[in-house]
């Protein structure tokens, strides 16, 4: 008795809001024009803790703006970023017709609710128990944007929470996948999301020294691969796609930006927060992806990497790219997107993805800034300066994500 | 210092608005807080909270259960503020 072929999955919707633009295709747009999404922090909070980076890569759109009052009330910012990228995805793909049970969720956060943990914390503290929001808990949950985006969308097939640090987005959009092809469900709404630009965060991710402290010239700080580079810019915002199967989708005529071929997964068993130097599990990671994809690594045309602009994070990349695919490495461009939008964390692995579905889409490789001096460490072809025109024909891309605790997530997204 | 039933009802219909986005002319006197307005018991703890704030009274957990209609709440608030 044979297997059949695995059920081919593809994206029928893009949603995303960042600090880049609102929607997806603003988003896309900023990017190709090389903007910066970070800014000097306006927050009272920023003196108050003295806090030593001043900057972050913060949410363009103000949820407010887009959601109603009650909303913002009863949701985490990490809830109202994912239901906005959602709403965006879900009418991106033409409000697909699909029964509930065969609807599923799988939204990731790093982080969770921390604001919402936090400010009830001083709630308690200053005003006792009974001023806690009943809605404290729900709030803060870590599961609560993918249980947001099920009840909104009526999707029954099951509401999912990969968590893996700066893994998680892409670790869902995976975990959607490998819904479909087991047969769960048809179609699954997923990606990440991240509301982690709040102070505790902050002072943490720079206890670790992980962050860039260029706090004179923000646009400048996150520079991946250069010579310059000090640390990652904190982002946040939220990236969802709408996957489904392949005959789900042409039976509605949906229209198709791209497949998403295989996820290849692995932890490195390492370090709690620094990466594995000679880049073994993000290489098998990436390698096993190529290989469940039923291709070989020539048939990657360009990568998305993680580079986070971390000095010791770039080059470890850079090592296991080169440990996954020699001397193919050579022909695949890589894209360093978080120049432009800072690392959002549990949502960067699905930004990125999204990032990877429009350069596949449209056959271009966005370019990097800040790119000034290419690190000699750095044996890859980056992108920089200006955009990559990918090939015609059959391509496939790569979207590398890693996370704290050694979590290695690549997604390989083939063209329609 | 006591307020008038109506001064109550638009200061309670502000609150319910703030939690539940109903449009503050739908609290009406009659309502019952659950079958008209659908408010959840969660919602409800909020609403009391705040009006407990808004209107200098102390609302206890126990009296919660028997403010069945909006009317009940703005009786409850006025003799307790009394």
């Amino acid at each position: 008795m044979t297997s059949p072929a695995p059920r081919r999955v593809v994206v029928t919707g893009l949603g995303a809001t960042t600090p880049l633009g609102g929607t997806a295709s603003d988003t896309w747009e900023a990017l190709l024009a090389g903007r910066s999404g970070a800014r000097t922090m306006a927050f009272d909070w920023v003196a108050t803790y003295q806090l030593p980076v001043t900057f972050a890569a913060t949410i363009h759109t103000d949820p407010a703006e887009v959601l109603s009052k009650v909303e913002t009330r009863r949701l985490d910012p990490s809830s109202q970023y994912a239901l906005i990228a959602a709403r965006e995805a879900w009418a991106d793909a033409g409000t697909p017709e699909v029964e509930a049970e065969r609807l599923g969720t799988a939204v990731g956060s790093g982080i969770g609710g921390v604001w919402t943990l936090l400010s009830q914390w001083d709630t308690l503290r200053e005003k006792g128990p009974r001023r806690v929001f009943p809605l404290a808990v729900p709030m803060l949950m870590n599961n609560g944007p993918a249980a947001a985006v099920s009840l909104e969308f009526g999707a029954r097939a099951g509401a999912h929470t990969p968590v893996s640090a700066c893994a998680s987005g892409a670790e869902a959009i995976g975990f959607g996948l490998e819904m479909i092809r087991s047969g769960r469900a048809d179609v699954v709404i997923c990606g990440g999301t991240e509301a982690a630009v709040h102070p505790l965060p902050i002072a943490g991710f720079a206890a670790m020294q992980a962050l860039s402290t260029r706090n004179d010239a923000p646009e400048l700080a996150s520079r991946p691969y250069d010579t310059g580079r000090d640390g990652f810019v904190l982002g946040e915002g939220a990236a969802v796609v709408v996957l489904e199967a392949e005959e789900h989708a042409a039976a509605r005529g949906a229209r198709v930006y791209a497949e998403v071929a295989s996820v290849g997964m692995s932890s490195d068993a390492h370090h709690i927060a620094a990466p594995e130097p000679e880049g073994a599990g993000a290489a098998r990671a990436m390698r096993e992806a190529v290989e469940r994809a039923g291709l070989s690594a020539t048939d990657i045309v360009h990568i998305n990497a993680h580079a986070t602009s971390t000095p010791v994070g770039d080059v470890a990349e850079s090592t296991a790219i080169r440990r996954a695919f020699g001397a193919d490495a050579d022909h695949m461009p890589v894209s360093a997107t978080k120049s432009m939008t800072g690392h959002l964390l549990g949502a960067a692995g699905a930004l990125e993805s999204v990032f990877t579905i429009l350069a596949v889409a449209n056959r271009l490789a966005p370019a990097a800034i800040n790119v000034d001096d290419l690190d000699p460490q750095i044996d890859l072809d980056v992108v920089h300066r200006t955009h990559r025109e990918l090939p015609s024909g059959d391509i496939a891309a790569l979207n590398n994500s890693f996370g704290f605790g050694g979590h290695n997530v690549a997604l390989v997204v083939r063209s329609a | 210092m006591a307020q008038s039933t109506q001064e109550i009802l638009a200061g309670l219909a502000e609150i319910v608005n703030e939690e539940t986005g109903l449009d503050p002319a739908s609290v009406e006197l009659d309502k019952s807080f659950t079958d008209d307005l659908d408010i959840d018991s969660l919602s409800m703890m909020t609403i009391v909270v705040n009006a407990e704030d808004k209107f200098g009274v102390s609302i206890p957990d126990d009296e919660v259960k028997n403010l069945k209609t909006v009317r009940d709440a703005v009786d409850f608030i006025a003799s307790a503020q009394g």
